[in-house]
């Protein structure tokens, strides 16, 4: 029996062996992908985002739970960094979730990013496709803890959960471009500690600073601790009205549009990079001794490279 | 993806499961082997402490690992390391590679490597000795889509 056939039979052992093909971008996963993405589409992906030791995986672990008192399977990939010197990584984020372990209907599997940069790794939105094929809704998709500008979760998910943490800095830092925007709910963690409640009026009122930009939908503001079992049952009602929202106002086409165009353009670029590192490639290599020699900018032999491309 | 130099049939990453059986709160040794297996290029995934053998199982399932690395200091590895390879093998896992670290003593070795257990690496072993043997040892497969 295939790969893709006891994936779709509830294999957890084929899944977990598809996975890794996934992740390793061999032929044998791009096939048993052609099989199985005409059974996605149906997971709601949510993306949960922020500086590393905000608590995203302990809040990871409240969605689990939650989720499971609702009875929902749910998947987790839980993404840590690789070593830029080795290669090598310490995927730790399951020492968070380790109650579920021998629950058969979660599925956490941890992800190294393999030095792709954004906060995930190449191919953690494949790895959810063959998740949302096995039955798996939601999908969480948890990110390398991230900094002020790894915001390509947000053009991957269908809901995104930034978390905040009291205690980084001072209210400038929400003023700050980048990561704070990407949020369709905002958690402000480890709200036990004094400088929570100010954390949020922060980011409160970083929103009403911005009208007009997200004009439908208001991301939420909420408090978490998990320490005392707080706040995650307004988080998983903002996941629902936000899912409901997406469906209703018509976003949800145009992420799923954003999602499509983002996937496709970055496996473009991964090609052609892994070509131009390949220096087996004619055409390119004329063009770059062209770029050398200084009669020809980069912009122009980028023209021309794709100009030779089979459409 | 960088492919493993020494082992041309494998161009992939060796992903290795450290756990912690069992009761001892001690997990020095199983930090300082997860640091020396991801400074040799591999992927390690840490359970945390006090693993029953069915979590440490279904971890090896989900996160689809190459190799099982067990780090015990209570003592109650002749209790403990049964009930987990049997848990393996009841998971289809039984193709990990297994091996063991901690305090096991020299005549406990034959019956540790008795139920399946591929290498004890006791205290004072190099750490460069355990990720050779892993790297030489780590299994291939084959799969069809």
């Amino acid at each position: 029996m295939s790969l893709s056939a006891r994936v779709l039979d509830g294999d957890r052992r084929a899944l977990a062996r598809l996975l890794t093909h996934i992740e390793n971008d061999d032929e044998l996963g791009h096939a048993a992908l052609d099989l199985l993405y005409p059974h996605t589409g149906r997971a709601h992906l949510v993306g949960v985002t922020g500086p590393p030791g905000a608590g995203k995986s302990t809040l990871v672990n409240e969605l689990i739970r939650a989720y499971r008192e609702r009875r929902s399977n749910i998947a987790v990939v839980a993404v840590d960094p690789s070593s830029p010197l080795t290669g090598g990584a310490t995927l730790g984020d399951r020492i968070r979730m380790t109650e579920w372990h021998v629950d058969p209907d979660v599925f956490i599997r941890s992800m190294a990013s393999r030095r792709h940069g954004g906060g995930l790794a190449e191919t953690t939105l494949a790895v959810s496709y063959a998740l949302d094929a096995a039955g798996f809704d939601p999908v969480i998709v948890e990110t390398v803890g991230t900094g002020q500008d790894e915001v390509a979760i947000a053009d991957l998910a269908l809901t995104t959960i930034l978390v905040q943490v009291p205690g980084l800095g001072d209210s400038v830092q929400t003023l700050k471009a980048g990561v704070l925007e990407i949020g369709d709910i905002l958690v402000v963690t480890k709200a036990d500690r004094p400088e929570a409640g100010e954390l949020a009026r922060d980011l409160v009122r970083l929103k009403t600073l911005n009208p007009g930009q997200r004009p439908a939908w208001d991301p939420p503001v909420l408090k978490t601790s998990a320490t005392r079992r707080e706040g995650i049952g307004a988080v998983i009602e903002a996941i629902d009205q936000h899912r409901a929202w997406l469906a209703d106002s018509g976003e949800l086409d145009r992420r799923r549009r954003r999602i499509a165009t983002t996937e496709i353009a970055a496996r473009v670029q991964a090609e052609l990079r892994r070509r131009a590192d390949a220096d087996d490639d004619s055409c390119l290599n004329t063009l770059v001794e062209h770029v050398i020699a200084r009669d020809l900018t980069p912009y122009r032999a980028a023209e021309r490279f794709l100009g030779t491309l089979p459409v | 993806m960088t492919a493993d130099v020494s082992r041309p049939d494998r161009a992939r990453r060796i992903r290795v499961l450290v756990a912690k059986p069992g009761l001892d709160g001690h997990d020095r040794g199983a930090k300082v082997m997860a640091r020396a297996f991801r400074d040799a290029g591999f992927e390690v995934i840490y359970t945390g402490l006090f693993q029953t053998p069915e979590m440490i199982a279904s971890a090896a399932v989900q996160e689809d690992v190459d190799v099982v690395g067990l780090s015990i200091l209570s003592g109650a590895h002749l209790a403990l390391f049964p009930p987990i390879m049997t848990a393996l093998r009841d998971v289809g896992r039984h193709d990990a590679l297994v091996v063991a670290g901690g305090t096991i003593p020299k005549e406990d070795i034959p019956a540790v490597e008795e139920l399946g257990i591929a290498a004890v690496f006791g205290p004072g072993t190099p750490l460069h000795e355990a990720v050779a043997f892993i790297r030489e040892r780590a299994p291939t497969r084959e799969d069809v889509p």
